[in-house]
């Protein structure tokens, strides 16, 4: 494993199995009556979250409270940011204090890249979505969901996604969930199609190692998983379809469209849903449907995420910088 | 855990076999017979080995422990990765797989079983790992080879067999269901150190 997490693009099928498997591992914390493992004690987290998140954040925060790690919450709103400090002084501030990684989401695509490069910070940098960018733990939990449905608990251990069709609806354009489990899912060795209206679709989609279609019928039949995207009202400056109606019909999944996938197929949303949008109730309430398994399964992703970056020798060793000298 | 697990087997031409497989069978019907008596039928035995090699050896005694006193014995297995006092020094490991057995441990008679006994480290890591867990009753230990060196105040309540070394040699135990054989063997440690991973 490289120090630091910031696209899902970096990690070999190795390293992915690694962490999906350890996750697994750690998914057995959860049943147990005291769900805490003394793994991170001393360490200390901050999530430093530009950009508004439930899930994520929780879910980053759940998984490093298991491990036993000091977490400190830092959110744009209420602090210096809203004051006009940069990103570079934030990070200075985070290092004079000690902390051993940082969780970031930011709104601008290459923050993360900018803070674990730029030797601002000796901290490990975990990129926990970056604009349109990358959002490498949402697409690692996403393929622990398959593995764990399409291959079996534990059959699935030290195993990929070979040869198992993805599909991916919605916004592409603004999504970098699609990116991050575009490039997972084809390490991992799966077959990825994308579907989505033209406009919806980013320029430079046809060198992405994926299939692109604009028609979710014939698709539909020939997933063994669909997973379906919200479409980024906050990102959007233009109008890239006539009406949500519209792209509800020919987007949206609805019973119907379900009926016509493989028994065995299962529907994911890295949520947050807009039902009656891209998902009817009806799906999102059926058993088929993954998005509450993804959640717990996040928290187990995570913790692996930061066992295997935060767990072993490195930091505690080469943590002493001259600045603390002062 | 310096047993030198990763090597091949007969890398080192000068390692020679102290217990062979007829003679770990005999000692693990043995310590059976010893938990049956010390726990006065083993009725509330949970069997507890610690990855790799701990967890075959747990299944086996479970089997003749089933044998003596004709009761299913629930074992599992209990990965003590996480609790390490030296995970900081090594690069993450891989975790293995902790199955604790439907019941639960609370009130039960916990029987940790382990290859090799040395630092005690790793029983250490173990009992901080029950306790995690739950309240057994009680908490044993047993191992196939006790080799000393001990630098907890920890000590085996079942000993296969009890192997004096010196710190310069490597005590590498090998099961069937994982090396294709079961033997124990006493060998030198390489003059480089280092080549461990």
């Amino acid at each position: 494993m490289q120090r630091h997490l910031i696209s899902a693009a970096d990690l070999t099928r190795d390293d992915a199995v690694l962490i999906l498997d350890t996750a697994e591992e750690m998914a057995r914390v959860a049943d147990r009556p005291i769900k805490k493992l003394p793994t991170l004690r001393g360490r200390t987290v901050v999530n430093l979250f530009f950009e508004d998140s439930t899930r994520t954040r929780i879910s980053f925060e759940a998984a490093e409270k298991r491990l036993s790690a000091d977490v400190i919450n830092f959110t744009a709103k209420g602090s210096s940011v809203s004051k006009g400090e940069s990103l570079k002084d934030t990070a200075q501030t985070l290092e004079a204090m000690g902390v051993d990684a940082v969780v970031i989401r930011h709104g601008a695509s290459g923050a993360p890249y900018r803070l674990a490069t730029s030797g601002w910070i000796d901290a490990h940098v975990i990129n926990a979505g970056d604009g349109t960018h990358q959002h490498p733990t949402q697409a690692l939990l996403d393929a622990f969901t398959m593995r764990r449905r399409l291959v079996g608990r534990d059959a699935g251990l030290g195993k990929d996604l070979d040869g198992r069709r993805i599909t991916l609806v919605g916004d592409i354009l603004h999504s970098r969930v699609a990116r991050s489990n575009v490039d997972l899912l084809h390490t991992l060795g799966a077959e990825v199609t994308l579907v989505a209206p033209p406009t919806l679709l980013p320029v430079g989609v046809e060198s992405w190692p994926c299939e692109v279609s604009y028609d979710l019928d014939s698709t539909l039949t020939k997933s063994d998983a669909v997973m379906l995207l919200r479409v980024q009202r906050e990102r959007m400056n233009a109008a890239f379809f006539p009406t949500e109606r519209e792209y509800s019909r020919r987007y949206g999944l609805d019973g119907d469209r379900m009926s016509k996938m493989p028994d065995h197929a299962i529907v994911m949303h890295p949520g947050p849903m807009v039902r009656g949008m891209e998902i009817t109730a009806e799906v999102a309430d059926s058993d088929r449907c993954t998005v509450v398994e993804q959640v717990t399964n996040g928290v187990s992703v995570r913790m692996a995420v930061l066992y295997l970056l935060l767990g072993g020798n490195e930091p505690a060793v080469t943590h002493a910088r001259p600045t603390e000298e002062k | 855990m310096d047993k030198q697990l990763d090597a091949p087997p007969g890398a080192r031409s000068d390692a020679r076999p102290v217990l062979e497989g007829p003679d770990i069978a005999r000692v693990l019907t043995r310590i059976a017979h010893e938990i049956v008596e010390r726990a006065k039928g083993a009725d509330d035995v949970v069997l507890l080995g610690i990855p790799t090699r701990g967890v075959f050896l747990a299944r086996r005694l479970a089997d003749k422990l089933e044998q003596i006193t004709e009761r299913k014995i629930p074992v599992g297995s209990l990965d003590i990765t996480m609790y390490r006092d030296d995970l900081r020094m090594h690069p993450p490991r891989a975790l293995a797989r902790t199955d604790i057995p439907g019941d639960g441990i609370d009130g039960r008679l916990v029987v940790l079983v382990d290859d090799v006994l040395f630092s005690g480290r790793t029983i250490r890591a173990a009992l901080d790992a029950l306790n995690d867990i739950g309240r057994p009753r009680a908490v044993q230990l047993a191992v196939l080879v006790d080799r000393g060196h001990r630098e907890l105040p920890i000590r085996a309540d079942y000993v296969g067999k009890n192997l004096p070394t010196s710190l310069r040699e490597t005590v590498k135990v090998q099961l069937a269901e994982e090396d294709g054989r079961d033997t124990v063997l006493l060998g030198a440690k390489p003059a480089a150190p280092g080549a461990h991973p």
